[in-house]
């Protein structure tokens, strides 16, 4: 049951990945994106991440997207006439480089056999926020610091002058 | 938990190899680079959870979540950057930010 829910949600997901790459309107690639995001969002809960699947929704497909389609409107970069889309000869290093990866992935796949892990029922909030509170505290931190400096750097970037 | 973790390390590489080609295809536009970019983080993030799954530990997880705190660091510097870009030029488009050509 989870393996065939992954395999859908895997497909959907790459479809709209691949729907975004290709849209020709940089909104219409957001949209997409957000479909793919939500998508990945419930392939980590079923890897046993629910607290990574939260807030793959609430970051990734809230916050960030909405700060691309803010940015987007914000600078009136919806029309497709404005924006230049890649022509082929913009395409074929990409072709060959997504060729190149997912044919040694391809490779990869035929020559392993499979190993199913057995017994794991998921990680809770509980033993999530313990390792993260406990074990990594000076990386929590150190991120918030990042985040801190960020900011600084945005409200710089941003000022008029 | 009966998901294969090799699937998801295919899932992984073939979201990756998307994302890379999205920044390379796009390489006039900075916002469709930016998308790329995202594409790629995100593809990075599957590989910690995944791993996360198989081995039955909490460090995947904790550190798929430093990737979303980086990440969206960098996404309000990025586009801070492009919003600066398109006051100065009135312009996304990476070929009108030559000033530096020889």
């Amino acid at each position: 049951m989870e393996a065939i829910l992954f395999y859908l949600l895997a497909a959907v997901t790459l479809v709209g990945t691949l729907c975004a790459i290709t849209a020709r309107q940089a909104v219409r690639a957001i949209v997409y994106l957000v479909t793919s995001f939500f998508a990945l969002a419930l392939i980590f809960y079923l890897l046993g991440a629910p607290l990574v699947a939260a807030f793959e929704v609430i970051i990734y497909a809230g916050a960030i997207m909405v700060l691309f389609l803010f940015v987007i409107m914000m600078l009136d970069l919806g029309h497709p006439e404005k924006m230049q889309a890649p022509r082929l000869a913009d395409w074929w290093p990409a072709l060959l480089l997504m060729l190149a990866i997912t044919g040694s992935v391809a490779v990869l796949a035929v020559a392993r056999q499979l190993q199913v892990p057995g017994g794991f029922t998921g990680i809770s909030v509980r033993q999530f926020s313990r390792a993260l509170f406990q074990q990594y505290g000076v990386a929590v931190e150190i991120i918030s610091m990042q985040l801190l400096f960020a900011l600084v750097g945005a409200l710089y970037l941003g000022r008029r002058r | 938990m009966s998901i294969p973790l090799f699937h998801v390390l295919i899932l992984a590489g073939i979201l990756f190899a998307l994302g890379l080609g999205c920044t390379v295809a796009w390489r006039a536009n900075v916002i469709m680079m930016l998308i790329g970019i995202e594409i790629m983080l995100n593809a990075v993030m599957l590989v910690f959870v995944g791993a996360s799954a198989q081995w039955g530990a909490a460090d995947g997880q904790i550190f798929s979540l430093m990737l979303m705190a980086l990440t969206s660091a960098e996404v309000s510097l990025a586009l801070a950057m492009v919003v600066y870009l398109h006051r100065r030029k009135q312009s996304v488009n990476t070929d009108d930010f030559d000033s530096m050509k020889g």
